[in-house]
């Protein structure tokens, strides 16, 4: 056969139709004139911004739409055969057997009613290519090279009952299981705790490598896609950027966008020197779930007057909830917390007007801190009226000024969230904030799920907020990056400890705690082999125990 | 709840948690039984507080101030009405609900019969709607939007919009006066063979089945089609399975809860809600045995009908929750 690609893609067109709101539906092009090629065995990472049509590509390897787009044009070809022009029952026979799927959220991508066992097996099984029996067994090897606890009985488990981490793999496993030709990958890992993702992303390419299937590797993150990929190809808009062998995008990017994905966070503040006024100073403090469920343990830190407290930890390590302590929201077992050298009162309904003014909070998801149904105008001016008890003419002054404040223009004053990027919602939460006037702001993974350049816009908006207003953050993350971009004081929070707090030159150096240790060396670097290093390590590691 | 956990401390808490699925089971019990007693009360004090005597109907034109007092006495009406409340309640729960004034009869003995009937008309009935319902209202997400959808839809809000009673002198009028092949009126008796029984009822269940087949079927497409959008039916499409498939084996599973409480107010609805048919296809169930009672203010009945009427509601939307609980896997197979 002359063509030796397993994938061939041409000229791909997808469009969709959006819906604006009090505007006629209009065509969207997502994807335009996209083209590459895949051999067997080999793996190519898509990466770009959210919107960038990442994962409307990797979809159109299964001929399929999500939410409506349509592909209009070019050509999917499959060992040659072009599966847009199968039919629904031929792309149907395709699908779960020779292309197979892992969703980006494992959780919500298997099905909460059946074991995973069945849910793996269930398409090799009802394409006819096993016995329920045989399929079984692949199911049980394939655990075992995933590296799944019990792997014998793993099966026989739901959803609920396993792990973020597991149930990633188990997704990966039942991709694998029809032994096919292509699998996407749409962002495995993004949901992941650092730590766990290094183990899921380990156990992806050794099981790639195993069954010698090919696949397209979606992800935003530069940094993972080269642990993995031969190819990269760099999409924004929905058009390639830049599209080249991994050593050529990471080691010598020719276009200025890859530059910018490659060059991301580098370090925006520098440490304070002075970090022993305290302006908030948590003491010895814990706390407890209403049903006696303790979630931490004797916290003790402070953060001073215009800087930065970063609080890292995985998922479950106590970091959300000590910024809802602070808050009040949940008020603390034992311990105190002082502000500005008074206590505060530990419950939010027994607080005066002014120190709940004077603390704010910016959360992860803007779009659900927001009321959609009230436009920018009313979601910035409740704060003024509230606390202020400004109206009409003075609050749309007000409003306007903080708009100029986060770099958003007047003409965003009248439109409704659902109208906004991330990234602007992001900022309106910020401007929300602001309106207060406080002195302490509590920020819960504001950019956890912006894309990496949105997300450096919005860390230098709050380094600049903090300059012009001697502001103070608590920022909680699990990025190590950020960290280090943005701190003057760094607390790593495991299992509703703190095990480490200090100021960052410190924290983050040597020696290190196991725990802090175990988080620093799981962050991916833009490096070629850095994950087969640090599983080297490892294994180095414990085989010296 | 709290007292419990309060004075037992942590193992309490412990237990609830190791067992959360029969700790909200027999939760759930409880409450079904406290209302059933608080319903008990209001029944009672409703018909003690309806206007008009039992004596002063019965006796009609012959009721002396005498023969009133004569009556009253009899049926022990002149003690307290907590004294008869309580009196009334320890027959209950030991199986018995008293003699019914009007034929001196025990009404255990009567409703005993009447129940069975009734229940006999209401289960043939949900054996053919609930499946009947839940299949079409899969079908409906099936061919959603097109035009088995519409079909199916119109059909059955035709059924729902139109009155019982309406429908049922339709089959009446089509089936057994004009075209002869069922028969009316629908009158069962004891003795009866069951196939008999069942050409007999064949006119009512039909109209019930209409009655309550929309309701069921459009919560079941309304149920399954909310998670028609869940990530795991993107993941069964890429999967290749058929579209029937995604539907009865990844979707309705997810959809149980509204659907079981559905059906079960449609069959309390058929136990309880059937006066109408009943005295339309003079079929001798509770509903009509009911109305009897109450125009001669034969309270004993009265009562009795009520509170067997609630325990079968309270009962089946119990049987409801717990099901939707067990349907539930987080709660069945807990981490």
């Amino acid at each position: 056969m002359p063509d030796t690609n397993l994938l061939s893609v041409r000229d791909l067109k997808i469009e969709a139709t959006s819906y604006p709101p009090g505007e006629a539906p209009k065509r969207i092009t997502i994807v335009d004139g996209v083209s590459f090629d895949l051999k067997k065995g080999k793996v190519l990472g898509l990466i770009g911004e959210s919107g960038a049509g990442k994962s409307t590509i990797g979809l159109s390897a299964l001929a399929y739409g999500r939410g409506g787009a349509e592909i209009t044009g070019g050509e999917v070809k499959l060992d040659g055969t072009d599966i847009l022009k199968l039919g629904k029952g031929g792309i149907r026979k395709l699908r779960g057997a020779r292309i197979c799927y892992v969703a980006q959220s494992a959780a919500a991508a298997f099905n909460p009613a059946h074991r995973l066992g069945d849910q793996v097996i269930e398409a090799t099984v009802r394409h006819g290519l096993m016995s329920k029996a045989e399929a079984h067994k692949r199911a049980l090897y394939l655990f075992q090279v995933l590296g799944l606890p019990n792997p014998e009985t793993f099966g026989d488990r739901f959803p609920h009952q396993v792990s973020g981490g597991q149930l990633q793999r188990a997704m990966t496993a039942m991709a694998l299981c029809s032994h096919p030709d292509l699998i996407i990958f749409d962002e495995p890992t993004t949901a992941l705790d650092v730590t766990t993702q290094i183990d899921v992303l380990a156990a992806i390419k050794h099981a790639i490598e195993e069954t010698d299937t090919a696949a397209l590797y979606i992800t935003h993150d530069l940094a993972v896609v080269a642990q993995i990929s031969d190819d990269i190809m760099v999409l924004r808009h929905g058009k390639t950027v830049e599209y080249g062998s991994v050593q050529q995008i990471i080691e010598a990017p020719t276009e200025d966008y890859t530059r910018a994905l490659v060059n991301v966070r580098q370090e925006i503040r520098h440490e304070a020197p002075d970090q022993t006024k305290a302006l908030l100073r948590v003491d010895n403090v814990s706390a407890e779930y209403s049903n006696g469920f303790k979630v931490l343990h004797g916290v003790s830190l402070h953060l001073c007057k215009g800087q930065t407290l970063a609080i890292v930890g995985e998922s479950g390590s106590g970091k959300s909830t000590l910024a809802r302590v602070i808050t009040g929201l949940l008020p603390p077992s034992e311990g105190k917390i002082t502000f500005d050298g008074k206590p505060l009162t530990p419950s939010l309904k027994a607080r005066p007007k002014d120190d709940l003014r004077r603390i704010q909070l910016i959360y992860q998801m803007a779009d659900t801190a927001m009321n959609p149904r009230q436009t920018v105008r009313d979601i910035i001016g409740r704060p003024l009226t509230f606390y202020d008890g400004l109206r009409g003419a003075a609050k749309t002054a007000r409003v306007k000024e903080l708009l100029d404040q986060i770099e958003m223009g007047n003409g965003f004053i009248d439109r409704y969230p659902a109208e906004l990027s991330g990234g602007q919602k992001q900022r309106v939460a910020i401007a929300r904030a602001l309106a207060a006037k406080p002195e302490l702001i509590l920020c819960d993974e504001p950019t956890s799920a912006l894309d990496p350049l949105v997300a450096e816009g919005i860390l230098k908006l709050l380094m600049k907020l903090q300059e012009e207003q001697k502001l103070s953050y608590v920022f909680i993350t699990h990025d190590i990056a950020i960290v280090r971009a943005i701190a003057d004081s760094v607390a790593v929070m495991h299992r509703g400890k703190l095990v480490r707090f200090g100021p960052k030159s410190q924290a983050l150096s040597p020696p290190f705690d196991d725990y802090t240790d175990l988080l620093l060396k799981s962050v991916p670097e833009m490096e070629l082999g850095w994950l087969e290093k640090v599983l080297a390590t490892r294994r180095m590691e414990s085989a010296g125990n | 709840m709290s007292n419990s956990a309060e004075a037992g401390g942590s193992p309490a808490r412990s237990l609830r948690d190791r067992f959360p699925l029969a700790a909200l089971i027999i939760e759930r019990c409880l409450l079904s039984l406290v209302l059933l007693f608080a319903v008990s009360v209001l029944i009672f004090a409703g018909v003690e507080a309806l206007p008009g005597d039992f004596a002063t109907t019965y006796l009609g034109q012959s009721a002396t101030p005498q023969a009133i007092a004569n009556i009253t006495a009899e049926l022990g009406l002149d003690r307290p009405v907590t004294t008869r409340y309580f009196d009334w309640l320890g027959g209950v729960l030991q199986g018995d609900f008293g003699t019914s004034w009007a034929s001196r009869n025990s009404v255990s003995e009567q409703v005993g019969n009447r129940l069975g009937n009734s229940l006999f008309l209401a289960g043939f009935a949900a054996i053919i709607a609930v499946p009947l319902a839940i299949g079409l209202g899969m079908l409906s997400v099936h061919f959603r939007d097109r035009m088995p959808d519409k079909i199916i839809n119109v059909i059955s809000l035709a059924a729902i919009s139109l009155p019982e009673f309406f429908i049922g002198y339709l089959l009446i009028l089509y089936f057994a006066v004009n075209f002869g092949i069922a028969t009316f009126p629908a009158t069962v008796y004891q003795g009866m063979g069951f196939f008999e029984r069942i050409q007999t009822i064949a006119l009512p269940t039909a109209t019930l089945v209409l009655v309550v087949l929309a309701h069921m079927m459009r919560m079941t497409r309304a149920a399954i089609l909310s998670v028609m959008s869940s990530a795991y039916m993107e993941t069964a499409e890429l999967k290749g399975l058929s579209s029937w498939r995604a539907i009865v084996k990844h979707a309705a599973p997810n959809a149980l809860a509204p659907i079981i409480n559905v059906v079960a107010l449609n069959l309390a609805y058929l136990v309880v809600g059937v006066v109408v048919v009943e005295v339309v296809f003079v079929y001798p169930g509770m509903g009509q045995y009911m109305v009897d009672a109450v125009t001669v203010r034969d309270m004993p009945v009265v009562q009795a009908c009520g509170l067997i009427f609630a325990a079968v509601y309270i009962l089946l939307n119990m049987l409801a929750d717990i099901l939707a609980i067990i349907a539930n896997p987080r709660l069945r197979h807990p981490r």
